[in-house]
């Protein structure tokens, strides 16, 4: 996966501000590029926010219809590890599914600096780390 | 009865890449086995090993998530549209 730095940039301080709860979004772009385009964070509504989270489904269901009609594709999701590495957890592999990308964000102390990209792999016995590839072209279609 | 499902962008490649299919049935449930009939890979990834769906899986009928209604059970008309939206969950824990 790749993704403009201005827009890691908005991922981490996402981060950084719902620290010491973690955050969440959705990563949109083009499947065949497997280019992020687009961020939108969502509200993390997990009563243990600060190592969870969870999105109401009808929320989420409104933010991806509005990235399609807009000519984008869901890429993936992010969220943070507040004081935690980047590393998935057993909690992030039960609750994934394959063929999207699942960016972690590590939290120390309020600052945000490991990223790691993983994916479920198909018999969901594991997640493998893919690449996260920070880019410096602009963006036109980036909103 | 003809019904609609709406299929999440990680689903689609086991859907031939499709964001809507068509199945049919009486219920929730039968029209999900329609579906997971046609699209064998489908099951695996909405369902536990005992067949329950698993709980990070959430299926609307229009606006009204099945489990404020009678779960697989609810029953559904001709030209119903159902919709997968599998939460976006996990955490460090």
């Amino acid at each position: 996966m790749q993704i403009e730095k201005h827009l890691a940039e908005q991922l981490r301080a996402h981060a950084e501000a719902t620290y010491p709860h973690e955050a969440v979004g959705i990563l949109a772009g083009h499947r065949k590029d497997n280019l992020v385009l687009q961020t939108v964070p969502l509200q993390n509504e997990h009563q243990q926010a600060h190592n969870r989270y969870q999105v109401n489904p009808l929320a989420q269901w409104q933010a991806e219809a509005e990235l399609e009609a807009q000519g984008l594709e869901v890429l993936g999701y992010y969220h943070s590890h507040p004081d935690h590495p980047s590393q998935y957890s057993e909690t992030d592999r039960k609750l994934a599914l394959p063929n999207v990308n699942y960016v972690i964000i590590a939290v120390q102390f309020g600052k945000s600096h490991s990223i790691q990209n993983w994916r479920l792999l198909e018999d969901r016995s594991a997640m493998e780390e893919h690449p996260f590839i920070e880019t410096n072209s602009p963006s036109k279609e980036t909103t | 009865m003809s019904i609609t499902i709406n299929i999440p962008s990680a689903l689609r490649p086991y859907v031939k890449g499709q964001s809507t299919i068509e199945a049919h049935g009486q219920t929730v449930g039968q029209a999900l086995d329609f579906a997971e009939q046609q699209h064998p890979d489908l099951a695996k990834h909405l369902r536990d090993d005992t067949g329950q769906l698993r709980g990070f899986v959430n299926i609307f009928i229009g606006q009204e998530d099945i489990r404020h209604l009678d779960g697989e059970k609810s029953p559904l008309s001709n030209g119903d549209a159902l919709t997968i939206v599998p939460a976006i969950a996990g955490g460090a824990s």
